[in-house]
């Protein structure tokens, strides 16, 4: 994690307010975070702290009634429908939950698909999408369709398919919410590396265990930041702390 | 943790002196617990005389060797083969400071827990970060690696453990929050020292976040 370089993603003073008078519901309010390159940032909080609302305004799903969003440097919230449009599809990966995998289409076509739209030519879409699972250990399962493959591959291929060409954030919604825990555990595993590579990826889980895979997590409680973890560099974690038990 | 069964358990796989075995009972839970050679020996010492090590004179370079014997193969099996005990849990304070913090004055028991589960939640990143290391080692030396494979269980139970901790702290928090949003309003010294008192211990500024969240809910 390099703090010179820009952030990937950066809201600044974001809130959001759901109804008006009597009913007004503060999803957020003033939230500050910057993910930068190389960077997994988890966010957790109780139902209801502002976890989803977060995380559908940063990938430009939603739009904060205050604040801004600025993803690979762009101003989000200054974009017209077409321009926002092409950067949610260009610069953003999206995770979730329930994978979204196009049925009809083969691992390999599911990730080729955002660099089609992008206006490559399809076999050149098709190389890079074969390039890009093989990269991920993901080869054997190219010409698969999504209900041939369980739900722990489909969730690595719906992470290839969002980090394919040069997309570099991924924005991940309780990505191991419909899995056992060893196959989240290697979805974790899948989404660390790919960040390790370069990427920037925010994650909202409720799962400790899985947050825990985050050099970062972020603790939201009824729409504010009210915590959150640094990274420690020590390598020897255990010795001496041990010691003091 | 029993140091002496740990270190039968080593013995059995052949004569060793002190510091090699503290340096295998290390490497085995990768100093998660650090043995220092005096207790090494104190309890080699006790070992020999309830019979169940002996000396086993000199390697090359001198050090002294110790031996499992019969009885102290018959103590390791029995060792192996029945549960830890877990029907007397070990003080923990933790669960002492949030029994301490209910109701206590001055004391928002929502901070007590915000800053345990910051604590908690790094910790867990540093295990799992080290068990990634761990499983690295495993898939590149291959499952012949004991050591390896002995650490990353080590590890894994660390992990486990931390979880329920995490997770409880958050129970304790809903259940703190839903306490204090159907209790009655309680004086400042309530009457009994039991769910009423978990409420109010709450603190007024958390209380007010509490009843908050509950009406900016769509």
């Amino acid at each position: 994690m390099s703090t010179q370089q820009q952030p990937v993603l950066r809201l600044q003073n974001l809130t959001r307010v759901h109804g008006s008078g009597a009913t007004e519901v503060h999803a957020l309010r003033g939230i500050d975070l910057d993910v930068h390159p190389g960077e997994l940032v988890a966010v957790m909080g109780p139902s209801g702290s502002g976890k989803s609302t977060l995380l559908t305004i940063a990938g430009g799903l939603d739009t904060p009634t205050s604040g801004q969003v600025f993803v690979e440097g762009t101003d989000v919230t200054a974009l017209g429908i077409k321009g926002l449009a092409a950067l949610r599809r260009r610069s953003i990966g999206y995770v979730f939950q329930d994978y979204n995998l196009i049925p009809a289409l083969t691992a390999a076509e599911n990730v080729a698909l955002p660099r089609e739209l992008d206006g490559i030519s399809a076999r050149k879409a098709r190389t890079e999408a074969l390039a890009a699972l093989a990269e991920m250990d993901l080869g054997h399962l190219a010409d698969r369709f999504p209900d041939e493959m369980s739900g722990g591959q489909q969730q690595r291929v719906a992470i290839a398919r969002a980090l394919v060409g040069d997309r570099r954030l991924v924005l991940a919604d309780e990505p191991t919410g419909a899995l056992d825990s060893e196959t989240g555990e290697s979805v974790l595993a899948l989404l660390r590396s790919r960040c390790d590579a370069g990427a920037a990826g925010i994650m909202v889980t409720h799962e400790p265990r899985f947050a825990a895979w985050a050099d970062r997590v972020v603790f939201l409680r009824d729409g504010a930041v009210v915590d959150q973890t640094v990274r420690s560099d020590a390598e020897s974690l255990l010795t001496g702390r041990a010691a003091q038990r | 943790m029993s140091i002496r069964h740990g270190l039968l358990a080593l013995l059995e796989r052949g004569p060793r002196y002190g510091s090699q075995l503290r340096t295998e009972f290390e490497s085995r839970t990768g100093s998660t617990w650090p043995l220092n050679v005096g207790q090494v020996y104190t309890t080699l010492s006790r070992l020999e005389r309830d019979g169940m090590v002996v000396q086993d004179g000199e390697d090359e370079a001198g050090h002294s060797l110790y031996a499992i014997t019969d009885s102290g193969r018959v103590e390791l099996r029995s060792w192996f083969e029945n549960p830890v005990d877990r029907t007397s849990p070990a003080r923990d304070e933790l669960a002492i400071k949030l029994a301490m913090a209910v109701g206590a004055p001055g004391v928002d028991i929502r901070d007590v827990i915000q800053s345990q589960r910051r604590h908690t939640v790094k910790a867990m990143q540093d295990y799992t970060r080290l068990k990634a290391q761990a499983l690295t080692a495993v898939e590149k030396n291959g499952a012949q690696e004991r050591d390896d494979i002995a650490w990353l269980l080590v590890l894994e139970q660390l992990i486990f453990q931390i979880e329920a901790e995490a997770r409880w702290l958050d129970h304790c928090e809903s259940r703190l929050i839903r306490l204090s949003s159907t209790a009655p309003a309680a004086g400042p010294e309530p009457a009994s020292p039991g769910a009423a008192a978990g409420a109010a211990g709450m603190g007024a500024r958390a209380g007010a976040g509490a009843e908050g969240a509950a009406r900016h809910r769509p």
